[in-house]
């Protein structure tokens, strides 16, 4: 079960999630204290763990839209957010892919702040409303990424192939 | 089945015969591009070496590109010891196109690599930057990755699992009114698909209107494609493509002609006309949120921004120059000028624009992302308003999400630095601005 802690609107840009004068600070382990650093109900409420893993964000359409900063990524996937949306930017959802953020594209939901989902690979289930809604596969292309547990194990897996010669 | 110019770029990068939209294949990539985020790509880099007892390796050196422009010059120590860092890491690594912190060769990135002939048509481009579309418009395909991504082709050399894009045609034909340029295309388009329109799918461009386009234009509309959500947006190479090629960026030897079929494949054409299109204006806080400049003309503007990977170029300027020329900045406004390279910045000194600019009471700044990205110059106050040549008017993209953003030509922005206020450039003679 996952609770929905925060619902955004469409087209929330990278500049939203991550902003731009927090670039400086890149490693993973650093950029949780910025996500979403200019909202700063749910800033706050992350930084003081007041939120629990495996939380839900809702977005819209389009979201992650803008720079490709990995930064963006890394700041939720500290938290071990979900973030489930209607759709997401190319960069940011190949990113979340990349980084094992786990992303849910399902164009229909309705939820509403506090409501509890159960999602599966095929849908999410909102069991407040009871209402039951389909979820749109990840890009075949990258399912070994994800199976692998993210580009830096899969890519680990090639450079020792490539080393012994296969 | 005919393939579009993305199809055979994927294709022969990734050694097969044809390609089609859909398919996952592996490219070669001929050229990897990293900002000041190398210092993240380097932590991620050696995290896959990390428990293999191999010893790192890159790929190809000569292949790896690093800019620094984001940040420049550093605006806090954190910047100035990744600037070291990757310095460190450059030279012991012999990373090739590698442009420090200077006057004569350093600058933006999407800027530096055109003019130094660093992309050539038929190559496939990957860089952490999501304006890596610029690329197109030398007919090469050129998309933003993240800096995981890119740590993985440091040492493959090859983009893993990438889908094939789909192609959308679009078709621009007649002449641009005075005042009106690739600017107000581009801005007109994206309104037209809306900010994803374009998610996951090429921009192709073709027609008349582009074929007399500089590649400076090109490079304006392909730079924006992705704020219609485009993987890349791309200009087939022509013989405007090699002249910019030859004269201005000194590459030698073959280029490649690499064209689409006749009866490639297109997921949707759009048609444009620009004869009657007028100045374009993005509004707060979406790109795709464009108007025409009438509805929005007389807004009050707080600060002006002429510069940045979209239009800091030499004609840009120019353009600038000659709305500004002789006259003065309006009293409560700012104006901000950053070319987008040293090689721009010395050509519009020694063309006069940037006295032009200084005596007309604009600040004129180093090369680099400046203000755009709001992180350590031009930064708006609360209830401020800009009005910018930039690429982004997000929330915050000013480095204040209390403040607001419109985006817009050279022409507009500099027409509208003497007034105060949203304003259309006079396309009459004598006009007073």
């Amino acid at each position: 079960m996952a609770k929905v802690i925060y619902t955004l609107g469409d087209d929330i840009s990278t500049d939203i999630i991550y902003p731009g004068r927090y670039m400086a600070t890149v490693l993973p382990t650093e950029t949780p204290q910025f996500a979403f650093a200019d909202i700063q109900e749910l800033n706050g409420k992350l930084k003081a763990k007041q939120i629990l893993p495996g939380s839900v964000i809702i977005g819209g359409k389009n979201f992650g839209c803008g720079s490709s900063r990995e930064q963006a990524v890394s700041a939720l996937k500290g938290y071990e957010l979900i973030v489930v949306a209607k759709n997401f930017a190319r960069i940011f959802l190949q990113n979340s892919i990349n980084l094992g953020l786990q992303t849910v594209t399902c164009p229909n939901l309705e939820a509403v702040d506090g409501d509890t989902l159960e999602i599966t690979p095929t849908a999410v289930m909102n069991t407040t409303s009871g209402k039951s809604f389909q979820v749109v596969p990840l890009p075949n292309a990258r399912q070994a990424i994800v199976e692998a547990g993210g580009l830096i194990p899969y890519s680990r897996k090639l450079v020792l192939a490539k080393a012994q010669g296969n | 089945m005919g393939m579009t110019v993305v199809e055979k770029i994927l294709a022969r990068a990734s050694g097969l015969n044809s390609v089609k939209a859909g398919d996952v294949v592996e490219p070669n990539v001929d050229l990897a591009m990293s900002h000041e985020n190398a210092a993240l790509v380097m932590n991620q880099y050696l995290e896959i070496y990390q428990g293999t007892e191999l010893m790192p390796k890159l790929w190809d050196p000569l292949k790896i590109g690093i800019i620094f422009d984001h940040r420049v010059p550093a605006e806090s120590p954190k910047t100035a010891s990744n600037q070291k860092k990757i310095r460190e890491f450059v030279a012991a690594n012999s990373i090739a196109k590698f442009h420090d912190i200077r006057g004569d060769v350093g600058g933006i990135c999407h800027q530096v690599l055109p003019e130094n002939g660093y992309v050539r048509p038929g190559d496939v481009v990957v860089g952490t930057d999501s304006h890596m579309t610029s690329h197109g418009a030398l007919g090469a395909f050129a998309f933003g990755i993240g800096a995981t991504e890119m740590a993985s082709v440091w040492a493959l050399g090859k983009v893993l699992n990438v889908e094939v894009p789909a192609t959308i045609q679009v078709n621009v034909k007649g002449t641009f009114k005075k005042f009106v340029g690739p600017k107000d295309l581009i801005l007109h388009l994206i309104g037209r698909l809306t900010a994803e329109g374009a998610n996951f799918k090429v921009i192709e461009f073709h027609g008349p209107a582009i074929k007399s386009m500089s590649t400076s234009g090109r490079l304006v509309i392909c730079n924006m494609s992705v704020e219609a959500g485009a993987t890349s947006g791309i200009v087939p190479v022509d013989d405007e493509t090699i002249r910019y090629l030859r004269k201005e960026s000194g590459v030698k030897g073959k280029i490649d002609l690499v064209t689409p079929d006749k009866d490639a494949v297109y997921e949707q054409v759009i048609n444009i006309n620009v004869s009657a299109l007028e100045p374009q204006i993005a509004c707060p806080h979406t790109v795709d949120n464009v108007k025409p400049i009438k509805e929005v003309k007389g807004t009050k503007v707080n600060q002006i921004v002429i510069g940045s990977c979209t239009n800091g170029r030499l004609d840009d300027l120019a353009l600038a120059a000659k709305i500004l020329k002789g006259k003065k900045v309006a009293q409560g406004t700012r104006m901000l000028i950053f070319p987008a390279s040293g090689r721009i910045f010395n050509q519009a000194l020694t063309k006069g624009y940037i006295g032009t600019f200084m005596k007309a009471g604009a600040v004129v700044m180093n090369s680099g992302c400046g203000p755009c990205l709001g992180v350590h110059e031009g930064a708006l106050g609360d209830g401020e308003v800009a009005l910018s040549t930039t690429n982004r008017n997000f929330k915050g993209r000013m480095g204040n999400p209390n403040s607001e953003v419109y985006l817009c030509s050279p022409a507009v922005a500099a027409a509208s630095a003497l007034t105060g206020v949203i304003t259309a450039p006079r396309t009459t003679k004598g006009g007073k601005h």
